[in-house]
């Protein structure tokens, strides 16, 4: 249908201003879808990590262990008072064979393996209480995005590394290569070197935590071969309560969702993805409309045109082509228009490391620009679909006017 | 002039059209009968409201019969599917209209080739080639990349009849081809219209009011309510 496409076209450029301000209308609107997009999904990424700061989707950990009930005799009575949650100090002993598994399962973007446990930082006089995490040195980033919160030193955590918040660096007066003391509440030390310091904006990150590679947690907290659990990164993160129930059908292990200890968020996050909907189905809806409008008044002045095209042999068939064709066209160009001031307007806007105050967390990876060309074209060529049906079925007599 | 074949081109027996149903009914066509015999140049004249327009686009596939026979080179055209007519109409006729001839967006050229790009899906050479001698034979070789609409009315009829001999069809239908033309342009068509019917032996009915443009043709029918006379 190469010279359908040449009279749709033709058609097109033939009156530049209308299709000009068509595609500009359509370009606009695929702005706006992006926009949305970008905005939407940075806002989520800013509350995720504002609110619970590097947390894992779904957190792999040991089942509570049931603790021994004291034997009685037969002529005692035993009144007991139950600790509730007290987990297995080995942590998952059969977790690590099943890594590779857990790592192959849809919807897993990265797992990482961690020890965890109290300790005490100690640096001469000084000394806080941390939490410990033992990572993979080549997992550092895997949940917690450090590479963007690093403020000093390096993510290298082989050896004595040693990864710690600026405000705890700042209380302990630590800088990068400072010699410093873990010590655990089992009772084991660790002689390390401050190798990173991160800021994240996320108190208890920043202040209360330290990181570690995993072998030397090992040895820290006397678990040789298990992990204390292992937390995952998902491609979606909406996805995460049927994640973590493949997890748990797939390997047996306890899978807990983000959703569950953060439910509020959650919420907050669903209903904000929710608005970020609907304002993208009203900028498809507006495009749907103006397409299909342009192309009524099109047709509605073609019509002496659809006439004499018909009375030469044109089939109803090619006149539905060269209309439909036209809406697919506008909805293209709009579409890549709108697509490339999207890329050139938020490109600027997206913040580079932290957002700032007053700044929008704008993420224009998260500007879902494929599928709003696409969108854009799938509605522009159904809305041109009335129009191009109407024109198809145009008396010829009618319209040449006799 | 190529004389006329044996077998006629077309044949009507008993046609009808009626517009509208129930009381509102108006029948147009009341059993008209023509026979058209191929290389003519006939004139059909006939009062406004007597059916002239009727028949031409009826003849021109354009609009349905309501009953009756409708014979164009042997083939039975009446009940015939939109898809079939639109086939037939752009292999075997042509049309010169009083108004809107020309596709506006389009060089002169562009229009003459149109029935054939339409039904080969492209503009091919051939079809260029055909186009440009044809815009030469109406003397409008010098306008073949001008834009229709910086052609002249006379100018525009030209094309159009050069646009309705391009598939070579065996019959032109052209209604007051020269009516919205000063005397000087209509007679440029009528000339032009005379020269193809006896070089190319295309068959023409025109229809006109004008008795001067009949007197040129040389036959004529009568339409008077509904039927020829």
């Amino acid at each position: 249908m190469r010279y359908g496409l040449k009279v749709a076209y033709r058609h097109l450029a033939s009156n530049l201003s209308q299709t000009g301000l068509l595609v500009i209308g359509v370009a606009v609107a695929v702005f706006i879808f992006i926009f949305m997009s970008a905005l939407i999904g940075g806002l989520a990424d800013l509350m995720v990590n504002r609110t619970l700061g590097g947390f894992a989707h779904v957190t792999i950990q040991a089942e509570d262990r049931e603790l021994p009930v004291l034997e009685t005799g037969s002529n005692a009575e035993l009144l007991v008072a139950r600790q509730k949650s007290t987990r297995d100090a080995t942590g998952i002993r059969d977790a690590l064979p099943l890594l590779p598994v857990i790592d192959q399962l849809s919807g897993v973007a990265v797992s990482s393996p961690q020890i965890t446990g109290g300790a005490v930082l100690i640096r001469g006089e000084r000394v806080r209480q941390v939490g410990v995490t033992g990572v993979q040195p080549d997992r550092v980033t895997a949940i917690v995005a450090f590479d963007r919160y690093l403020q000093e030193g390096s993510l290298s955590l082989t050896g004595d590394g040693l990864l710690i918040g600026a405000t705890l660096a700042s209380d302990m007066n630590l800088s990068v290569g400072s010699p410093v003391t873990l010590r655990t509440d089992q009772g084991n030390t660790a002689s390390l070197r401050v190798s990173g310091i991160y800021s994240t904006g996320v108190g208890q990150l920043d202040r209360a935590s330290a990181y570690v590679d995993i072998r030397t947690a090992r040895s820290l907290f006397d678990i040789p071969n298990a992990v204390s659990r292992i937390e995952l990164k998902l491609t979606d993160l909406y996805e995460a309560e049927a994640v973590a129930a493949r997890i748990t059908a797939t390997t047996g292990l306890d899978a807990e969702p983000w959703t569950a200890t953060a439910q509020q968020l959650y919420e907050g996050l669903r209903a904000q993805s929710d608005t970020g909907l609907i304002l993208k189905s009203f900028a498809l809806i507006t495009i749907v409309i103006g397409v299909a409008s342009s192309l009524m008044l099109t047709t509605y002045r073609r019509r002496p045109e659809i006439g004499i095209m018909r009375a030469m042999g044109a089939s109803q068939g090619f006149i539905l082509f060269i209309f439909v064709t036209q809406g697919m066209i506008v909805g293209l160009v709009g579409g890549l228009i709108g697509a490339s001031l999207g890329l050139a307007v938020l490109t600027p806007l997206t913040p580079s490391g932290e957002v700032a105050a007053g700044q929008l967390p704008i993420d224009v990876a998260q500007g879902s620009f494929g599928l709003a060309i696409g969108l854009t074209m799938v509605g522009a060529t159904l809305a041109a679909i009335l129009p191009a049906r109407a024109a198809s079925r145009i008396d010829p007599v009618e319209a040449i006017g006799q | 002039m190529t004389p006329p074949d044996a077998a006629p081109l077309v044949e009507l027996r008993g046609l009808t059209k009626t517009y509208g149903e129930g009381e509102t009914a108006t029948m147009v066509l009341k059993g008209l009968d023509l026979t058209l015999e191929k290389g003519r140049m006939i004139a059909l004249l006939g009062a406004s409201g007597s059916g002239k327009s009727t028949l031409l686009n009826i003849l021109g596939t354009l609009l349905r019969p309501t009953a009756g026979r409708f014979t164009m080179l042997g083939q039975e055209l009446f009940g015939a599917d939109d898809a079939t007519l639109t086939d037939f109409r752009n292999r075997h006729i042509g049309f010169v209209f009083q108004f809107h001839n020309l596709l506006p967006d389009f060089s002169a050229l562009e229009n003459v080739i149109f029935p054939t790009a339409v039904r080969e899906g492209v503009e091919s050479a051939q079809a260029r080639l055909r186009g440009a001698e044809l815009l030469e034979l109406v003397g409008l070789a010098d306008r073949t990349h001008y834009r229709a609409t910086k052609l002249s009315g006379g100018q525009k009829q030209r094309v159009a009849v050069a646009r309705a001999l391009m598939n070579k069809p065996d019959l032109i239908l052209a209604d007051e081809p020269t009516g919205n033309l000063d005397s000087v342009s209509a007679q440029q068509v009528m000339e032009l219209i005379k020269v193809v019917n006896q070089r190319e032996g295309t068959t023409f009915l025109i229809s006109t009011h004008d008795e001067r443009i009949a007197a040129q043709c040389e036959g004529r029918l009568e339409i008077r309510d509904g039927r020829i006379i």
